[in-house]
């Protein structure tokens, strides 16, 4: 068994075969995982907002967003060998942690990350191929770059692999 | 929208920010212990600004199982604010303010996460106030929701917030105790506009 790299939040790691990746606790967060299945590397990000070109003065973390981090987290796997046409994605996380009425831009924030997210592996050409978003319950996932099984574990719920 | 972010904030505004964490924490605490009917103890709150990335770790891990009590901020300054305590800390708070007419076992009732809930709205509550009186601005929190779960997701609401504005979070850790230690942390997160009302209103414009 390899090494389980953790990824922290607004972070974003890759690492090859045997090693896995982790990130705990996703809320409205997106994990996406990356996988070239021939070269066996992969790639987490842990998003946390849509759109990078929304913001101003958002600081220096390109890792935050859906767009520059998934962009920033292609670049790195393929500086480690993967291919882009290879690539496939699964995505989790994207939850509405507090519901209130449903009305505020916050609230959102979850299948906004997760629209943004997809958005923008369709523009790279990734195709997706699990998908594990909304719902209103916290996520800690796993990735294994070897076969591409993504873990996803749950309070109060059972193990389950995308 | 405002041009302030927290990464430009100078030291003595976040000083300020920090000292208006400790009197709300400091009143929240007093209507605690209110509620509760006997003392509680406070430590002096540590103030973090924290990067993302260490934000679970914090509170005993990403996996943690805490209670998030979550409320909206009206009035003069608008955003949000979060109360959370460890899960056997919530169950304690709960038992004591129920009077030990609490069921057994690790789940919550819905009497619980109501009671939970009403715990939260009265510390909130009472932080808001005194961050009411001191800045002259009018401050109310709209109904509060209640969530239970891992620490990382519960944080990712707020952090999402603060992560409009840079990439830290400003967090406010009390721990309170009155026969068991229970660690509480609050997290005030104004809008963008809300910060330089508060800093303003205290004589310390942005600009």
């Amino acid at each position: 068994m390899g090494e389980i790299i953790k990824v922290g939040m607004a972070d974003l790691k890759t690492c090859m075969s045997p090693d896995g990746l982790i990130t705990l606790g996703l809320g409205s967060c997106i994990g996406i995982a990356i996988r070239d299945p021939i070269t066996k590397v992969g790639g987490l990000a842990h998003i946390m907002l849509p759109d990078s070109k929304a913001i101003q003065n958002s600081g220096q973390n390109i890792a935050k967003f859906a767009d520059t981090g998934i962009a920033e987290l292609v670049r790195q796997m393929e500086r480690k060998g993967a291919l882009r046409s290879r690539m496939v994605a699964k995505i989790a996380g994207g939850a509405t942690m507090f519901s209130f009425g449903g009305k505020s831009d916050l609230v959102q924030v979850g299948a906004r990350n997760a629209e943004a997210s997809i958005k923008k592996l369709k523009e790279l050409n990734i195709p997706i191929i699990a998908q594990d978003t909304g719902a209103n319950y916290g996520r800690t996932v796993i990735f294994y770059p070897e076969n591409g099984n993504y873990v996803i574990r749950a309070v109060g719920k059972s193990e389950s692999i995308i | 929208m405002g041009d302030i972010s927290l990464e430009k904030v100078s030291e003595s505004y976040m000083d300020v920010l920090k000292e208006l964490g400790n009197i709300g924490a400091g009143n929240a605490m007093t209507a605690l212990s209110q509620m509760l009917g006997c003392k509680v103890d406070m430590r002096v709150p540590q103030i973090r600004l924290l990067e993302f990335k260490e934000v679970g770790a914090i509170m005993g891990g990403e996996e943690q199982i805490m209670v998030g009590v979550l409320l909206g901020v009206e009035g003069d300054i608008t955003g949000s604010m979060m109360f959370l305590v460890e899960k056997h800390s919530a169950k304690h708070l709960i038992s004591k303010l129920m009077m030990g007419m609490v069921p057994e076992g690790d789940e919550f009732s819905e009497m619980e996460l109501s009671a939970m809930k009403e715990v939260g709205n009265i510390i909130a509550g009472a932080y808001l106030n005194s961050l009411s009186v001191i800045t002259n601005l009018k401050i109310f929190p709209t109904p509060p929701e209640l969530a239970v779960d891992m620490a990382g997701a519960i944080l990712s609401v707020p952090a999402i917030e603060f992560g409009i504005m840079g990439d830290h979070l400003l967090l406010i850790q009390s721990q309170f105790f009155d026969e068991v230690e229970i660690d509480g942390y609050f997290i005030l997160i104004p809008d963008l506009d809300s910060y330089e009302r508060i800093l303003g209103s205290l004589g310390m414009p942005v600009k």
